[in-house]
């Protein structure tokens, strides 16, 4: 039970949704971006959010829009993980999406929501953090595009008021050999030990992390230590771990050490993928 | 507006409700209209234990605001009368306590229709969507692989 009340309002423009926004954010009524909902729902009733102003944004078009349009492949923010699994017009997404939570609850929970999540793992953001995404972002002063390098630091970076409408995907990555490998510390569903997930570029590999620091990642440094040609594989391993950001969290899921540990044998597992010509996916 | 007065199409019929916005589908299922059938566990999206189905789809009904439910097509476990998954529980003995039951029927139910030709890995990844405290699920499994016509 959710102990204090709101106003629950449903706009159906991007205009709507910002003006709405500003209007109850000057009010002081904590205005909330509602999406699949299931943190303010999981959240509120701890008490841990709270908001006066509910403004769910599923019943504004673009939010819901999915499907390949010239060299984008476009999906709305309000889209389900399901929705995106069901059509899989990007595996690697589809792959990382899959891993989320358990079916049922994939049902409500949204791709934007899963990204703009306060609950630090958004596990949804990493195909399109290393394929480098273009956000669509609405709010009062209009729409803005940016790479999702730009967009994602940690967190989204987003201004008041301003909310995620939809990701553009260019055509090429859709097809790009990947790998995305989940550890939990038990069950086969819920939140991750670690997640990696890894594509196959040009330009050599790119590697992002969930699980492993107090928010998502993909990291140059890493990056470049793993493509390094002239190290040898546990030179490679050995500069990846040293580069990597800081905190490492040691919590209840898992010890630093023991982080560290499986990272180790998850980048033995990402170079042996590559090696061997792609051949794993989605372990 | 804090409070609404809805019009829910619930086992279909046309249920008149007046719930806060904050009001989650299985607080008003249970508190408001009666129909307990939905169980209150986790209350967290964990657990499965409150699954309904809304167009047919399973959803944990702790995650979904009584006013997102508008104008969609709601199934309780009242819903279904003899349907060939409550048998096929029955049958093979898929419950003990019985608290996960209707969750686990709904699930399945949802399961059988969507999935006729459903393979081992699809009914594993939806029936990790419900906890069960009692059983060791092989039974729940044996009842939907006979609704589905396999031997388990
Ligand atoms: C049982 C369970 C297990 C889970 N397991 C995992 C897991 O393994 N891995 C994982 O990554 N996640 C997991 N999650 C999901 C995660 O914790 C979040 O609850 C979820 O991703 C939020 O998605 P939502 O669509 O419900 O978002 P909402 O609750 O609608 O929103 C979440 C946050 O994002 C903001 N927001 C929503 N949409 C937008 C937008 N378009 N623009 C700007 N801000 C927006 C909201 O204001 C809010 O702050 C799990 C959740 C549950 C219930
Ligand atoms: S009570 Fe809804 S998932 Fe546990
Ligand atoms: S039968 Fe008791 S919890 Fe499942």
């Amino acid at each position: 039970m959710i102990s204090f009340d709101f106003d629950y309002l449903t706009p159906t423009t991007m205009q709507e949704a910002a003006e709405l926004f500003q209007r109850l954010d000057q009010e002081g009524k904590s205005p909330y971006y509602y999406s699949g909902g299931t943190e303010l729902i999981t959240l509120g009733r701890l008490n841990m959010a709270y908001s006066e102003a509910v403004i769910d944004l599923k019943n504004i078009p673009e939010c819901h829009a999915h499907g390949l349009s010239g060299d984008f492949l476009v999906q709305g923010s309000a889209l389900s993980l399901t929705a995106a699994e069901v059509a899989n017009f990007f595996p690697f997404l589809t792959s990382v999406a899959s891993q989320v939570a358990d079916h049922t609850a994939r049902g409500k929970i949204t791709i934007g929501g899963n990204i703009c999540a306060a609950i630090f793992y958004r596990e949804a953001v990493l195909p399109y953090l290393l394929v480098d995404s273009t956000v669509i972002i609405a709010g009062n002063k209009g729409i803005t595009a940016k790479k999702m390098s730009d967009a994602f630091k940690e967190k989204i970076q987003l201004k008041k008021g301003e909310f995620l409408v939809q990701l553009l995907t260019e055509r090429k990555w859709l097809n790009a050999p990947f790998i995305h490998i989940k550890r939990r510390q038990q069950w086969q569903t819920g939140y991750p030990l670690i997640t990696i997930a890894a594509l196959q570029a040009e330009d050599g590999l790119r590697v992002g992390l969930s699980g492993l620091c107090p928010f998502p990642f993909r990291s140059a440094a890493v990056e470049a230590a793993l493509n390094k040609k002239e190290f040898n594989r546990e030179e490679k391993i050995r500069e990846a771990l040293k580069a990597m950001p800081s905190p490492i969290l040691d919590d209840v899921e898992g010890s630093k050490e023991y982080r560290l540990f499986a990272l180790r044998n998850l980048l033995e597992e990402i170079l042996n993928w590559q090696e061997g010509g792609f051949k794993l996916e989605n372990t | 507006m804090k409070t609404h007065n809805l019009v829910l199409r619930i086992n279909g019929e046309d249920r008149q409700v007046t719930v806060r916005s904050a009001d989650t589908l299985l607080y008003t299922l249970r508190g408001r209209l009666g129909l307990t059938g939905s169980k209150p566990g986790c209350l967290n999206g964990d657990c499965g234990a409150c699954t309904v189905n809304v167009d047919g789809w399973p959803m944990k009904s702790c995650l979904m605001l009584a006013v997102e439910a508008q104008g969609k097509e709601i199934t309780t476990v009242e819903g279904l009368h003899d349907a060939p998954i409550q048998k096929a529980f029955v049958e093979h003995f898929a419950f003990q306590c019985g608290y996960c039951t209707p969750g686990f029927i709904m699930n399945c139910h949802s399961l059988v229709n969507n999935h006729p030709g459903a393979d081992d890995k699809k009914i594993k990844e939806w029936l990790e969507s419900n906890i069960c405290r009692c059983t060791g699920y092989a039974e729940i499994e044996a009842a939907v692989k006979e609704v589905l016509g396999k031997k388990s």
